[in-house]
């Protein structure tokens, strides 16, 4: 009920959520039942691509919500991904058990090769798959939320927050490549092998983590569709344009932006924690500024402001970024650095934005 | 204040911590009659002094302008009182008990006191019903907003408020499209809306006709009684038409007060303005 | 260490020290390789001896060869050359002429042996050679070298040379070495003396040999006392000198930053731009060194001193270009100028990538810059990171000339207060926009000139560098020049000296987190702008 409310004046969003349904249930068939010489058929190779650009669109309407909607360009939110990436990835590592290289029945290969005698404390726990959920969510809101708390209240705005965000998920790529913080350095973690006891090479499991990723977004979707459509999404928005004067009503301008803040990074490390099992690794270049730059561009190609552009952004330039590193990957950077400016320079509402002043020419046109 | 000071301050047995307090629960207390104490009041930007030893009384319930050539300080005053600019001493009570200089400006507009600002700002991608729904007086604080549904009594108050502005024809109209005009009335409605105590209105009547001005003085004179106004205004016809006191600022500090024909006889005020 | 510095000695002398008016010619050594290719050691000590007292030029380098057992003579000859292993042959080089005579079979060589007794007066007759050098510099080197030795004979040398040493820091050098040997002698009052005078020495030999005689349990305890004294003295020396030596590598990474990031200082702190391209052009600026240099290889020296302008002008140029193309669109408007020229920073590094290839190149350190400034034997400072040190205040005095004494520095002060009223002014702000802009840039380029005598040329140099530069200038406070030199040396300082402590990463992280949490204190840096125009 809830659902058909918030749909009700967001005929982006139902066609979005539309194409999400009909097309994760083409792929789930065409994989399951088509032969794999059908021209329909989806091989799991793809699947799992898919199942990757869908974790990517959560994560651009992590920061559409706080872009889009607040304001604040946050040039740190791989980091919050990359957190959340860390903790599935440490729940995977746990996993191996002992059929690791090493074949150590407590430590993961890394560890055993650091000549360490035992697992670090931050460690425990992520044997049980509850556990690494909770941390999943938890490691990235709780470093938004003192991030955030320290940030807001203090008042450090535009350009400057978005440094010092790119300066946090900098710090953290260095912190995180350093071997000594047990987190397997310079290499990441990788080399998983199941996830809740099903193997993660099977096609079954990733299946399960492509309908997973699908469910994430819709649900991210929806969330972010109830934020933005709520008191609580005006006052945001109003804390965009004007942040003074919504002071001077009363609302705590500070805590606004830190709930939406810590829930668009709790999203983020959702997303990062669904990345992780399809894509097989996670390590520190995750957290390199160039990634949240990025994400960025993603929103300001689909159209900030609007969630389901956020999603048609990342989708559209992550098959891109796909098929030229594939075909002509030294045109990859050129084509990525020319999307930034000519993004901004002639379409600083993206994708949507371009259609819909298109719409509003063609209904007066039709009007006149 | 000495530390000793501070201290017996602190451990007096009748006293209750503000930050005890939620902002919004606080009441002033008005018994004297008087609704705004600011006091030795001072203030300098590297230097420049653009408050000096001010003293200034509002009564409940009283519309006072505020008059003075620019740089007098009047800006900066409601920047204090709003909790903007923190002041280098004096201090500034609300009532008897509320003192405003520890307050953050959410935390002072939670306690019932208004601001509209000179120059026009308005939510210009929200619609004039949206801008009146946020500035509506209310639990402010972030769950509550996320869940928060209008009333049809809320909606009705709105309606009404809408009404008297001018506005309800361009209800659903998005709040950039409005003329400058338009925009100085929303505003108020806007500070109308949110039902504080005391509301500062910072040259409410720039950019409008002389029609629009009279409303306006109307709408003003006829918040006072139940609110305190206090309006920052050159329009000199516009202060005549509403004022019963006005306060002459200059150099920051207070020059001349009383009605305006006093204050306009006073030989120091005419040096001021006009240089005689 | 001695035979190394023997070594390096005898180089020096050979090539720097012109042949005494009383030296002997060629001709004269013959007797005496005559008797050192004899086979009786009384005939060889002879000829050593003669060696010693010949003051021929080579004679240094001969006895040290001897001494390293690479003094050979030919069989069938008998001529005395240098060798040096080159897999199972030798490869022989004339003593005299330094002509190199091609590889010889081991079997047509003879090697000139030496048993302990000679090695001894070898060594003595080395260090003679060295002690009467002209130079006292060269002598006082040679006897700091000698401390730590207790030979007798080298002792008596010492003290030959003493009485007519003529140098007053060459005697004190002597009695420092003549005192270690004391150390163990059984008079307590030389003893003690001995310990007086090593205070000053910061060899570590000495402090070594100091903490042996405090442990050893026959020490009378006076003297333990004056030897614990003196460690205490020379330790805190030492440490004296590692803080100036960390102060100095902090002030050279810091004079680095706040190169990098001067530029930044105008771009974002007076225009409000936010350039992420900024490293880039730093890039551009290290990459015209580099071609700077290939363009004139014969004078590495000067390619620097020509690159300094050259990459002012390409990457100021690059720096107008963008700011003409991209930037202006975009006043007002600094989130998507951060986006944009974040793209144009994309573009340029795969530019170059294409260019150039993604490897890293290697520009070469002009012999001038190469070498280092040595103060005594713990501290020594390279000349590199001495010049790039002076070049960062040279840039940023001549900036700080600019904008404060020159026409543009003044509409660019006034365009950057009110651009309107600067306009109405009759300042062309466009104009004043793209110079400014340039400006910037060029410094960026002139910061990739020194950049590229400290760290690898490659097309990611630029990425390594813009959050720290955004660092400084933020934390220095925007639009303040005076706070990024300030900001850029201290952080540099802070950082150095983190990093004994906790690892170089975790330093940098640590400064990092201490100017995120500065930040939020003083949102406007240590020295923010004032007034109600820095308000909104």
């Amino acid at each position: 009920m809830i659902i058909a409310r918030l749909l009700k004046n967001d005929r982006g969003g139902r066609i979005f959520l539309g194409l999400l349904l009909l097309g994760s249930l083409f792929v789930l068939l065409s994989n399951r039942l088509l032969p794999e010489d059908s021209l329909l058929h989806v091989p799991t190779y793809t699947v799992t691509l898919l199942g990757k650009y869908l974790t990517y669109a959560l994560l651009a309407i992590s920061v559409d919500l706080v872009w889009g909607y607040l304001g604040i360009l946050s040039l740190g939110h791989g980091a919050f991904f990359a957190l959340g990436g860390y903790a599935m990835g440490m729940y995977l590592m746990r996993q191996i058990g002992d059929r690791g290289v090493y074949g150590d029945p407590l430590l993961p290969d890394f560890m055993v090769f650091l000549n360490w005698k035992e697992l670090p404390w931050f460690w425990l726990g992520f044997d049980h798959f509850g556990f690494a959920l909770l941390m999943v969510l938890l490691v990235p809101g709780l470093l938004a939320f003192l991030f955030g708390y320290l940030a807001f209240k203090s008042r450090v705005t535009g350009v400057y927050l978005s440094i010092i965000t790119q300066a946090m998920t900098y710090a953290l790529m260095l912190a995180f490549f350093r071997n000594e913080m047990g987190f397997g350095g310079n290499n990441g973690l990788t080399d998983f092998k199941d996830i809740l006891g099903y193997s993660l090479q099977q096609d079954g499991t990733r299946l399960a983590l492509f309908v997973a990723s699908a469910l994430a977004l819709a649900l991210g979707y929806l969330v972010s569709r109830y934020i933005v459509t709520s008191k609580l999404g005006r006052v945001a928005v109003a804390i965009r344009d004007s942040e003074d004067r919504v002071r001077f009503m009363g609302y705590r301008v500070d805590r606004f932006k830190l709930w939406i803040f810590t829930v668009s990074a709790v999203m983020a490390g959702i997303a990062g924690a669904l990345y992780v099992p399809q894509v097989g690794i996670i390590n520190p270049s995750e957290f390199s500024p160039i990634n949240s730059i990025e994400i960025v561009v993603w929103v300001a190609v689909g159209g900030r402001a609007t969630l389901f552009g956020a999603v048609l952004g990342a989708l559209l330039v992550n098959y891109a970024k796909t098929y030229f590193t594939g075909a002509f990957p030294e045109i990859w950077l050129f084509a990525l650095g020319a999307l930034f400016i000519l993004v901004t320079l002639f379409a600083p509402r993206g994708i949507v934005g371009f259609l819909e002043r298109r719409k509003a020419r063609d209904e007066r046109e039709e009007s006149a | 204040m000495s530390i000793v000071d501070q201290l017996r301050h602190a451990t007096r047995r009748d006293r209750v911590f503000n930050f005890m307090i939620e902002a919004d629960r606080l009441q002033p207390d008005v018994s004297h009659g008087t609704i705004l104490y600011v006091e030795d009041l001072s203030v300098s930007f590297d230097g420049f002094k653009a408050i000096d030893n001010l003293n200034l009384y509002i009564r409940d319930g009283e519309l006072r302008c505020i008059i003075g050539p620019n740089g007098a300080g009047k800006t900066t005053l409601m920047d204090i009182i709003t909790g903007k600019t923190r002041p280098d001493t004096g201090s500034v009570y609300f009532g008897q008990n509320i003192d405003l200089l520890q307050f953050t400006e959410p935390e002072i507009a939670q306690i019932g006191i208004g601001r509209k600002f000179q120059k026009p700002t308005v939510f210009e991608q929200h619609s004039v019903f949206e801008n009146l729904e946020l500035a509506m007086a209310g639990n402010k604080r972030v769950w509550p907003t996320l869940f928060a549904r209008l009333t049809a009594e809320q909606i009705d108050r709105i309606d009404a408020i809408l009404e008297q502005a001018g506005l309800i024809d361009l209800k659903c109209q998005q709040a950039a499209l409005l003329s400058h005009g338009q925009k100085q009335w929303l505003e108020i409605a806007m500070l109308v809306v949110q039902q504080p105590r005391l509301l500062l209105v910072d040259e409410p009547v720039a950019g409008m006709t002389h029609q629009e001005m009279d409303k306006t003085a109307e709408l003003l004179t006829g918040l006072a009684g139940e609110h305190s106004v206090v309006v920052v205004e050159h329009d000199m016809d516009f202060v005549r038409s509403i004022a019963r006191e006005v306060t002459v600022l200059h150099q920051g500090t207070v020059l001349a007060e009383g009605s305006m024909d006093e204050v306009q006889a006073d030989p120091v005020v005419q040096q001021v303005y006009l240089g005689v | 260490m001695i035979p190394r510095l023997f070594v390096l000695l005898a180089v020096l002398l050979w090539a720097a020290v012109p042949a005494p008016a009383l030296a002997a010619s060629d001709a004269d050594l013959g007797p005496a390789f005559d008797l050192l290719m004899k086979r009786s050691f009384d005939d060889k000590a002879r000829g050593i001896e003669a060696l010693g007292q010949s003051g021929h030029p080579r004679a240094p380098e001969v006895l040290q060869a001897i001494l390293d057992g690479r003094l050979y003579y030919i069989k069938k000859t008998r001529q005395p050359v240098f060798t040096q292993k080159q897999d199972s042959k030798l490869l022989a080089r004339d003593v005299f002429s330094g002509e190199e005579l091609g590889l010889f079979k081991k079997r047509k060589l003879k090697k000139i042996s030496i048993n302990n007794r000679l090695r001894q007066q070898l060594k003595i007759a080395l260090a003679r050679v060295q002690l009467s050098d002209p130079d006292p510099a060269q002598r006082l080197q040679a006897v700091r070298g000698f401390i730590g030795s207790d030979d007798p004979a080298l002792l008596d040398s010492l003290r030959a040379q003493k009485a007519h040493e003529d140098s007053a820091e060459v005697i004190a050098a002597i009695d420092q070495v003549l005192a270690f040997a004391d150390l163990d002698s059984k008079d307590e009052a030389l003893r003690l003396a001995a310990i007086e005078r090593l205070k000053t020495q910061l060899d570590p030999v000495v402090i070594n040999r100091l903490k042996r005689i405090v442990k050893s349990d026959d020490t009378p305890l006076k003297v333990r006392l004056a030897a614990e004294k003196a460690i205490e003295r020379i330790e805190s020396r030492i440490a004296f000198y590692g803080y100036l030596e960390t102060l100095f590598f902090g002030l050279s990474l810091g004079s680095i930053l706040a190169l990098a990031a001067i530029g930044l200082a105008i771009t974002f702190g007076v225009m409000g731009v936010i350039n992420m391209a900024h490293g880039e052009l730093i890039m551009i600026g290290a990459y015209t060194t580099y071609v700077v240099q290939q363009l004139m290889p014969g004078a590495i020296g000067a390619s620097i001193l020509v690159a300094i302008p050259a990459a002012f002008v390409v990457s100021g140029l690059v720096g107008i270009a963008i700011e003409r193309g991209i930037i202006r669109f975009l006043y007002g408007r600094p989130l998507e100028t951060l986006l944009a020229t974040f793209g144009i920073s994309l573009f340029l590094q795969q530019t170059v990538r294409s260019v150039f290839s993604p490897l890293n190149r290697s520009v070469e350190t002009p012999q001038w810059m190469a070498g280092s400034l040595e103060i005594n034997s713990l501290l020594s400072i390279t000349y590199n990171r001495l010049y790039i040190f002076f070049f960062c205040l040279i840039v940023f005095v001549l900036l700080y000339l600019v904008m404060k004494k020159t026409s543009l520095g003044l509409y660019v002060r006034a365009v950057a207060q009110n651009r309107n009223m600067a306009r109405a002014m009759g300042i062309r702000s466009d104009w004043v926009d793209a110079m400014t802009f340039g400006l910037g840039s060029g410094i960026a380029g002139v910061a990739g000139v020194a950049l590229s005598q400290v760290t690898n040329v490659g097309p990611n140099l630029g990425q390594a560098y813009i959050v720290d530069s955004f660092m400084v200038v933020v934390f220095g406070g925007v639009g303040n020049l005076w706070g990024t030199l300030i900001s850029g040396l201290s952080l540099g300082v802070v950082g150095k000296f983190l990093e004994p402590v906790s690892g170089a990463v975790l330093a940098k992280i640590l400064v990092l987190v201490f100017i995120i949490l500065f930040i939020q204190k003083r949102p406007r840096g240590l020295f923010p702008q004032k007034g109600r125009a820095a308000e909104s």
